[in-house]
């Protein structure tokens, strides 16, 4: 019957026939659509729920303050500990780090490929970049543990080179894409009257880019910030190869155990109580990623209306 | 000719059912004797084909993660051997597998461990199938070859923190390990007393990574199953025993855990069961457990 229905509009050539038979298509459609688009919602509840679900009990068990508080993480000692702040405050400075070296970067990459570079260079330049957030991040951790790992280990003199530093320049690689990217349109986006009178007034092309165009597009350079934020908390396996995995409180030099990866190393021969325990480590991190994107929307709303 | 074989076959589940339900009244409960109807297997499995037959249902083992290569190869063998028996096993830990041996929700609980005395008074059984041994290996640019047990608790505690004190270069040590839900880690920690005190400079998810972790750097030190030990590190001697199969079994290697098939005392098992547990103790089963990377102390 749908496939009568799919034909028969394009048949007839009169308005008429094309209304009359299109109408129950269009509300299968429209029922599809719907569908759709409800599954995507009931994904994002049911996670929710359930995250909720298995979450809390763990944090009502081990008590709220110890849990994010606590200092120290040893989930299967005689006296267990679930103290989740190392853990916390790695993801917040691995984050922070990736950023700071990530976003200047990225920034001025975005500049060069929408502003500065000759067309055919940048056609040559994007791809790449569009690649570099195509490779599987387990590749960013192996190249990470291949090259950057022995190299902070011998330029240190540390015992291993895995550790915060080693995981913050591979979380700023893999975050520059996005950032480059959203930057990239956001300046493209500028309109070009902007640029132009601040060239008739006399200012040098650089003054312009940084005076005029990255004011213009601050909004969308700010999307950019936040995404790579995004992008550098959730990731997991690129750094579980790089950072040590040993829950400690983050140092530069030291291995350190992100949020992420709190739950992909324990959680394969995890029972009990620890179990519970990752999935509250797994609510905590939700909720970070819930806020940035909160934090998303406000700022692409503002680019929408500026 | 369909429905023939229909009939015959329920003829012959139909005859295994009341042979296997002779051979659960005639036999005893203690688990070390084999079971009557059992096939003794040691005196031929060639004679012992028809037997085979007369004994199905299913054995469920639960328990220790790290016997999983064990039990996979236990599975593979046995279910040949005995067409209509299935082995389930399922990988929840050994303390969750003495725990349901001794409720009777399984029949045979897996213990990568030894029993204590307290399971032993509640009623666990303790049957050995295999010894793992645990290496401790180095990078092979690392100088030291020998190390004293003592001294290996003594790295993993945190005492020791160069190499030079060991005779060593100077170097700081990197102590590698497992992830804090591990078998490994946990018999390794253990039998060196060093639970819950260890200095990990890195932790890691799997066996592997261990081993890439500590070929790729020679400052470090790491621990894994005698099986899983490449070349690409070299494993060091404890006490100055080398780890090898002969060393483990013997006893002169002083890292190792037994694999134990817990069951309980005067708990009458299903035939199947107790077949599967006398084949796990023979000798027959001494080829699988070589190649699960273990040592038969049976063989």
């Amino acid at each position: 019957m749908s496939e009568q229905s799919l034909r028969n509009p394009s048949a007839p050539a009169g308005r008429k026939g094309r209304n009359g038979g299109a109408r129950p298509l269009e509300s299968v459609m429209q029922m599809i659509f719907f569908i759709c688009g409800f599954i995507a919602i009931a994904f994002v509840l049911v996670i929710t729920i359930y995250l909720i679900i298995s979450g809390l009990p763990a944090i009502r068990e081990i008590g709220l303050v110890d849990f994010l508080f606590g200092q120290e993480w040893a989930s299967t000692a005689e006296e267990p500990k679930f103290g989740i702040l190392p853990l916390i405050l790695t993801s917040v400075y691995g984050t922070a780090g990736a950023i700071l070296i990530g976003v200047p970067i990225g920034f001025l990459m975005a500049v060069f490929l929408s502003k500065v570079a000759p067309r055919r260079v940048a056609a040559v330049v994007r791809p790449v970049v569009d690649l570099l957030a195509g490779i599987p991040s387990i590749v960013y951790g192996l190249v990470g543990l291949m090259v950057l790992v022995p190299f902070i280990r011998e330029t240190f003199h540390t015992a291993a080179g895995e550790s915060l530093l080693a995981a913050i320049v591979v979380l700023a690689v893999m975050i520059l894409p996005s950032i480059i990217s959203v930057s990239e349109t956001a300046l493209n986006a500028v309109p070009k009257e902007y640029e132009e009178a601040s060239l008739a007034l006399g200012a040098t092309d650089i003054e312009t880019y940084f005076r005029i165009s990255a004011p213009a597009a601050k909004s969308g350079i700010a999307a950019a910030v936040v995404l790579g934020v995004g992008r550098a908390i959730g990731e997991a396996m690129a750094i579980m190869m790089v950072a040590g995995n040993v829950a400690n409180m983050p140092d530069l030099l030291s291995s350190v155990r992100f949020l992420t990866t709190g739950i992909a190393v324990e959680l394969a021969y995890s029972s009990g109580l620890q179990r519970q325990a990752l999935f509250s480590i797994g609510l905590v991190l939700f909720l970070f990623i819930m806020c940035i994107n909160v934090i998303l929307n406000v700022f692409l709303k503002r680019d929408k209306e500026g | 000719m369909k429905k023939l074989t229909c009939l015959g076959l329920s003829v012959v589940m139909a005859l295994s059912l009341l042979a296997g339900c002779g051979g659960g009244g005639t036999s005893t409960p203690s688990t070390s004797t084999p079971d009557a109807s059992a096939p003794s297997t040691s005196q031929g499995t060639d004679a012992s084909t028809p037997a085979n037959e007369e004994i199905s249902g299913a054995v469920n083992t639960d328990g220790s993660t790290s016997m999983a290569d064990v039990m996979a190869a236990f599975k593979e063998s046995f279910e040949g051997l005995y067409p209509d028996v299935t082995i389930n096993y399922s990988g929840t830990g050994s303390g969750s597998g003495i725990t349901n041996a001794l409720a009777g929700t399984v029949d045979i609980g897996l213990s990568s461990r030894a029993l204590t005395d307290e399971e032993k008074a509640e009623g666990a059984v303790e049957n050995i199938v295999a010894l793992d041994g645990v290496a401790v290996v180095v990078n092979p640019e690392n100088t030291i070859t020998n190390l004293t047990v003592e001294q290996i608790a003594q790295i993993y505690n945190g005492t020791i923190t160069n190499w030079s004190e060991l005779g060593g270069a100077d170097a700081p040590i990197a102590v590698i390990g497992r992830d804090a839900a591990s078998g490994t880690r946990g018999a390794f920690e253990e039998i060196v007393g060093v639970e819950d005190q260890c200095v990990y400079t890195n932790e890691y998810e799997s066996t592997g990574e261990v081993i890439g972790s500590v070929a790729g750097n020679p400052n470090a030190i790491g621990y894994a199953s005698l099986s899983a030990v490449d070349e690409s590190v070299v494993a060091v001697e404890v006490n100055g025993v080398a780890p090898s199969e002969a060393t483990v079994a013997d006893g002169t290697y002083e890292i190792q855990r037994p694999f134990v098939m817990v069951t309980k005392e005067g708990a009458e098992l299903s035939p199947a069961a107790q077949a599967f547990l006398d084949w796990a103790m023979s000798a027959d089963a001494a080829d699988e457990i070589e190649a699960a990377g273990c040592v038969s102390p049976n063989a």
